[in-house]
């Protein structure tokens, strides 16, 4: 056997199992996806009829599905500017300021990543519990009573009990993606700066920030991307849409949509609008964002 | 005097970072302890203050999860999904990222950018089409011999779990797999051994750091997963997380707390205490490719 041919079927061997499964499992599934948005598809019985584009149609009078995209744009809006200038904030102070016992906040701060949504789902259940929660209690405790409120009961307030368990979740993993960027920075500019007379909000803003810009941006995609689909995970495990869609989000809708109401066509049309939105929304602020990067 | 302006704004400078680093470390312990507290209460303690100490220690919430809600089975089961996952994931991706990442051949570059556009797939699009995709594999089995096979089967959703976490595990071992100096390959050509052998017994073991991270994101998602499970397993082979989802849905219907806290403890204590001991090399790998799920 020749040692060309023996190449071959070393490559073939190795890779063919993953691309066969991949494109079995991830990209027939992904096309699946656009080609059912084109027919009524209902029910278990699998009847389906080519109908063009009526879902989008449909999709665009939809009053519920009008209700999730804004629910959805105000979550990824708030989840990012929040997250940013916390995780940010707590970044530079981990990385530049000589804090006693760095490496245990650093720790603690991380540990809402490594956990299930379900399990985050409960931890806020049992935080915004109207009666015996922990906030509601603590707010008590500091003669706030005109504070308290129904976290996840009160329709005009929900939408921010779900941003807070969110952005809970998600400030440890950017601080960390933050600090990284923010540890190559050498430490002679900060000292040059400080000679200078600089002080530590402008050593910030012209040190730091457009030297972590970059690392910025590609996270600010990930925000995107994420909290559609951890806004969807939550709001499933923790409210069900409720109280009267005052929570549904983009995929929390399509899915019961598609699952529980058995009319995938229609289900698979919101999941192809979510899908382009994301993309544009995330190609868009990547233009705006664009700055030259600053070597160092 | 100008002096003593400026130790006193940085005192204050310093003091309000560490109420800030503190309070956030409070919002994050309080809530996870309270849990664990929570836990080994009696029920009627949760009519109380909720910062009540437990008044014993009432294991038999554990109890009660464990065999009544049936999450001593789930927890089996998630076991068993979770490591298949594993072992399925490397079996596919370390060989075909050591090819991709150090081989060129027709439809090479092509294959590359096939599997990345993988990462920008996510899983919650896509569930649905896979679960009609599995019930009409089912449903033409039935017509032959009248049992399904894809759906409700824990070894069919932990394959699934493995492909959707491969492109993301490809990429991370390749960029890996390109740092490697192609002198070993060489020597290992000259020796005489084959492609195989050279990848066992030469490669793989030097990816070990790569893949001990792989192993460690995929852990924990195939883990903590549970939109797949729920959607794949419509029977009772349920995966923890998707036990905990009725458990918390049941318990708060029927006013049943302590059985509820038990079973989040139980979901949650093995990413703890898995983190704990590896947390340095957590934060430290996802430096190296992190994408968010």
């Amino acid at each position: 056997m020749s040692r060309k041919r023996s190449r071959n079927i070393f490559i073939a061997t190795c890779i063919t199992p993953a691309i066969m499964l991949f494109a079995l499992f991830m990209v027939v599934p992904t096309f699946e996806v656009f080609r059912m948005s084109l027919y009524n598809w209902g029910g278990l019985s699998g009847n389906k009829t080519f109908i063009g584009f009526n879902n989008f149609k449909v999709l665009w009078n939809d009053m519920r599905f009008i209700q999730s995209f804004q629910n959805s744009v105000l979550l990824i809006v708030l989840v990012a500017v929040l997250t940013i200038v916390v995780a940010i904030f707590f970044a530079s102070v981990l990385t530049k300021e000589k804090v006693f016992a760095t490496n245990f906040f650093r720790i603690v701060f991380y540990i809402p990543n490594i956990l299930s949504v379900v399990i985050i789902a409960g931890i806020f259940s049992a935080v915004y519990n109207p009666r015996t929660g922990l906030l509601n209690s603590i707010l008590g405790l500091l003669n706030l009573e005109q504070l308290q409120r129904q976290w996840l009961g009160n329709q005009d307030i929900v939408i921010y009990s779900l941003a807070g368990a969110l952005v809970w979740q998600a400030i440890g993993y950017y601080m960390v993606m933050y600090m990284s960027g923010m540890a190559s920075i050498p430490e002679s500019y900060y000292e040059a700066a400080s000679l200078e007379g600089a002080g530590k909000f402008k050593q910030f803003s012209a040190i730091t920030l457009p030297l972590i810009w970059n690392n910025l941006r590609t996270t600010l995609t990930f925000y995107i991307i994420s909290t559609i689909n951890l806004s969807f995970l939550l709001v499933t495990a923790m409210t069900g849409g409720g109280p009267d869609g005052s929570t549904e989000v983009f995929l929390s809708y399509m899915y019961s949509q598609a699952y529980s109401n058995s009319t995938y066509g229609y289900g698979m049309a919101i999941g192809v609008v979510v899908f382009t939105f994301s993309f544009v929304l995330a190609a868009v602020v990547s233009r705006i964002t664009k700055r030259e990067v600053l070597e160092f | 005097m100008k002096e003593t302006k400026r130790i006193n704004t940085d005192t204050l400078y310093k003091v309000f970072i560490y109420v800030a680093l503190i309070t956030l470390a409070i919002t994050i312990i309080i809530p996870v302890a309270w849990v664990f507290m929570a836990s080994i209460k009696e029920n009627q303690e949760f009519y109380g203050n909720p910062w009540a100490l437990p008044q014993g220690i009432h294991f038999e919430n554990f109890r009660e999860a464990f065999v009544e809600a049936g999450m001593g089975d789930y927890f089996l089961n998630s076991i068993i999904v979770t490591s298949l996952a594993l072992v399925f994931l490397l079996v596919l991706a370390l060989p075909a990222a050591y090819v991709l990442s150090r081989f060129e051949f027709v439809g090479s570059k092509f294959i590359n950018g096939f599997i990345k556009a993988g990462l920008f797939i996510n899983v919650s699009y896509i569930t649905v089409p896979i679960f009609l995709m599995l019930l009409g594999w089912d449903q033409s089995l039935r017509q032959i011999f009248d049992s399904g096979f894809f759906l409700n089967n824990l070894s069919v959703l932990a394959l699934i779990y493995a492909v959707t976490a491969l492109p993301f595990t490809i990429f991370l071992l390749s960029s890996y797999f390109e740092t490697l100096p192609s002198d070993f390959e060489e020597a290992a050509n000259i020796d005489g051994a084959g492609y195989f052998r050279t990848m066992f017994s030469i490669m793989l073991p030097m990816a070990k750091p790569s893949i001990i991270i792989v192993i460690l994101f995929n852990f924990l998602l195939f883990w903590n997963e549970y939109i797949l499970a729920l959607t794949l397993i419509p029977g009772d082979k349920k995966t923890l997380p998707v036990g905990l989802l009725n458990l918390l849905a049941a318990d708060r219907a029927a006013v049943n707390y302590g059985p509820m806290y038990a079973g989040m403890v139980i979901v949650m204590l093995p990413t703890l205490i898995l983190y704990i001991i590896v947390q340095k090399r957590l934060t430290q790998g996802m430096t190296v490719g992190g994408v968010k799920g």
